[in-house]
């Protein structure tokens, strides 16, 4: 029997509506300092803000592009619209919400979702948050969940201006330099100290505009005692040029406070996903990342954790799917600079149909970081001949005390564990995604119900077109 | 004769370069207990294999009737769907996979539809017992981190559940302690007992084989069945091997 390993694109469908561009306002495709100070002007920055944008510009035209990882040729940023407003203003009240905007979401699940299961809900559509809701219970605790234009401007604001972009740095390399100068929406949540929300809250980001750029930033900060989980969800419709995703994810964990923090990405395959997140967890705090990366044709993701007080702990559990086209640069990093910290990565990477999936982990143990602990096990499963998969470890450990754990493994669906399936009964093509929703198991279990359905739907429809 | 469930006749098989089956023919009736035995690499697990339809093997000449059907170039899904059951002497482990929904998945092929979650749950508890398996191994991914002998278990587990026609038994008892042994035999029994299931047991030893009565005895010799008889035959090769039946 010939190798039977062709499995058919994604279907799509749900994610591929495209919506026609009525928004009221788009600045010119490129990048100049009168495009950020019009930016600047029609988000009503105050005005360290847009000296801050102005600033980062002057940094992003002073720094060059990365040179590794995948290639990102295809982008150009002189042709990229940085700002696109939707013809609508932010709204808590979903029937305000344009009709083809609201139909948008009402096919991703979001506002069912936010009535099932979620303390609060966000929703981007492109540069601009156009809703935004929390329960009211949740607010009741003291909790903020509103979009960070308006916390600018309220009572958070010096909160704001004190922790944007701190942990990230326009310095930090050029698109986060981009993020910097022409960033709009995206969320600011605040827990206050001894708050648990037992529900979590969620934000989706929608990017419909042609050749438009997407840079939200999220703001999350936990003090002490506190605890939260947050979704993230993404999707755009295909388009043949090139769309850029460079959002910027902060998260201050205070001590002993708790954040998860799940995403699942499922931008569409002309997204040049470009995106940072990074966290920074004080003494006995905890930061869980959970991470699912389905689409976008480039990604580069790799979410850091400084671990700063003694005793912090990360987890973060990723899978990635790289399907035809796609080449998926995934991974995490970590930094321990505190005594007994510990860090535990776990991440299964899936390629078919000569997909690429990158995993590059970077684990640094400070000569302070006494007794610590670093775990990082990384699988990798290719469906066919032409698919790649590559892991990239780096490890740089100072103190002689630590304990530190690396685990590597590549391979392919056995053939002789599909015709054991099979001899059951269950068909070719059932018994390829049985084998492939049982790889990713350990990750679907963390996800949220509904999204670990949605992904279990998603190897099974990427499985179906095998040839039986 | 009773009613035929099997028959193969001139059956040639071979991988990417070697032939391995030289013209096979076989016959089983409902209920009938066979036995095959032969020398290593005489090629009675391919014959396993080939029946069940593992695509590693491919078949150059003769047929396979199954329940009066041609199933000669049907795939493996397709076979056990019809009732046909091989019990692998590796089985293999899928990580992630609960043995649980794995057998329900099947189940539902078998019988073509769905079936309640509650029901599936009783049918499954009942058969756990026979064996004297531990509830949680429900729950577990499939054969990971299983014994030998739990592996085997699971095998007879899924015989049960599936209740097949015909089951083939590749050296279902190999590697097992006498108490296991006890168990997969009972569970042997029971599949016989209850649907009157026929069965092909490819074994070495005969430890199986004491209190299951043996209607015929095959013994293959370098990819042919080099004579046939009745369970008296299995005593005769424990006293004197195989080197009497070759044809040399």
């Amino acid at each position: 029997m010939k190798e039977k390993t062709y499995v058919s694109d994604i279907d799509r469908s749900i994610y591929d509506i495209r919506n026609e561009e009525k928004d009221v306002y788009q600045v010119k495709e490129g990048l100049t300092p009168a495009i950020v100070e019009q930016i600047s002007k029609e988000k009503k920055d105050p005005a360290w803000m847009e000296e801050f944008r102005l600033e980062a510009l002057q940094i992003y035209n002073s720094m060059k592009v990365p040179d590794w990882g995948p290639s990102i040729e295809g982008l150009d940023i002189d042709h990229i619209v940085t700002y696109v407003k939707p013809n609508t203003k932010m709204s808590a009240d979903w029937s305000e919400v344009p009709q083809d905007i609201k139909e948008t979401f009402e096919r991703l699940g979001i506002p069912q979702a936010e009535r099932k299961s979620l303390a609060g809900v966000g929703a981007q559509y492109d540069s601009e948050l156009v809703y935004h809701n929390v329960k009211e219970e949740v607010a009741a605790q003291g909790v903020i969940y509103t979009d960070l234009e308006s916390a600018m401007h309220g009572e958070y604001a010096d909160m704001i201006r004190r922790h944007f972009m701190k942990l990230v740095t326009p310095h930090d390399h050029k698109f986060a330099a981009l993020h910097g100068a022409v960033w709009s929406g995206g969320s600011f949540v605040y827990v206050p100290a001894g708050v648990k929300v037992s529900i979590p809250l969620q934000s989706y980001f929608r990017l419909n505009a042609k050749g438009a750029g997407q840079f939200e930033h999220t703001l999350i900060i936990l003090e002490e005692n506190s605890s939260l989980h947050f979704i993230e969800g993404c999707s755009a419709p295909k388009y043949n040029v090139a769309n850029l995703h460079a959002g910027c994810v902060e998260l201050f964990v205070g001590k002993n406070a708790k954040l998860r923090y799940s995403t699942i990405e499922n931008w569409s395959k002309n997204m040049y996903n470009l995106n940072t997140k990074r966290a920074q967890v004080e003494e006995g705090g905890t930061i869980e990342w959970v991470s699912g990366s389905f689409g976008s044709h480039v990604s580069c993701l790799y979410p850091m954790s400084i671990l700063k007080g003694r005793g912090a702990r990360m987890e973060f559990t990723g899978i990635t799917f790289a399907g035809k086209g796609q080449n998926l640069d995934t991974g995490a990093k970590v930094v321990h600079s505190a005594p007994e910290t510990s860090s535990y990565i776990n991440t299964k990477s899936i390629s078919k149909d000569g997909g690429a999936s990158t995993f590059r982990s970077s684990v640094v143990i400070t000569k302070e970081a006494e007794h610590s602990k670093a775990s990082v096990s990384c699988q990798s499963l290719m469906l066919d001949a032409i698919s790649r998969s590559d892991t990239i470890p780096a490890m740089d450990i100072r103190n002689g005390n630590s304990d530190v754990g690396h685990e590597a493994k590549i391979g392919r669906i056995s053939d002789k564990a599909v015709f054991y399936l099979m001899s059951r009964g269950i068909s070719e093509a059932d018994a390829r995604a049985m084998i492939v929703s049982g790889f990713a198991e350990n990750v679907s279990k963390e996800l949220p119900l509904e999204y670990a359905v949605e992904m279990n739907n998603l190897i099974r429809l990427e499985m179906k077109g095998s040839i039986g | 004769m009773t009613q035929q469930i099997l028959k193969v006749s001139k059956l040639t098989a071979q991988t990417e370069e070697t032939e391995i089956l030289h013209g096979v023919d076989l016959e089983i009736g409902k209920g009938e207990t066979h036995v095959l035995m032969g020398p290593n690499g005489a090629g009675k697990s391919t014959l396993g294999y080939v029946l069940m339809g593992n695509p590693e093997y491919h078949i150059t000449a003769g047929t396979i009737y199954f329940k009066g059907k041609d199933l000669t170039s049907e795939t493996a899904d397709q076979r056990a769907k019809a009732g046909m059951f091989l019990s692998f002497q590796e089985p293999l482990e899928v990580p992630g996979l609960s043995l649980e929904s794995f057998l329900r998945s099947a189940l539902e092929q078998r019988r073509g539809g769905h079936i309640r979650y509650l029901d599936f749950q009783k049918e499954l508890k009942a058969a756990m017992e026979i064996l004297q398996m531990d509830a949680s191994y429900a729950k577990r991914s499939l054969n990971v981190g299983f014994s030998g002998g739990e592996k085997k278990k699971a095998e007879i587990l899924q015989l049960l559940m599936l209740k097949p026609d015909l089951a083939i038994l590749d050296e279902t008892d190999s590697g097992l302690d006498v108490d296991a042994v006890r168990l997969v035999s009972q569970g042997i029994k029971t599949y016989q007992k209850n649907q009157a299931g026929a069965l092909l047991i490819i074994t070495h030893s005969t430890r199986i084989l004491e209190s299951l009565p043996v209607d015929q005895t095959h013994v293959m010799i370098d990819g042919k069945i080099a004579v046939t008889g009745d369970g008296t035959l299995v005593e005769r090769i424990n006293e004197s091997g195989y080197e009497q039946f070759s044809a040399e």
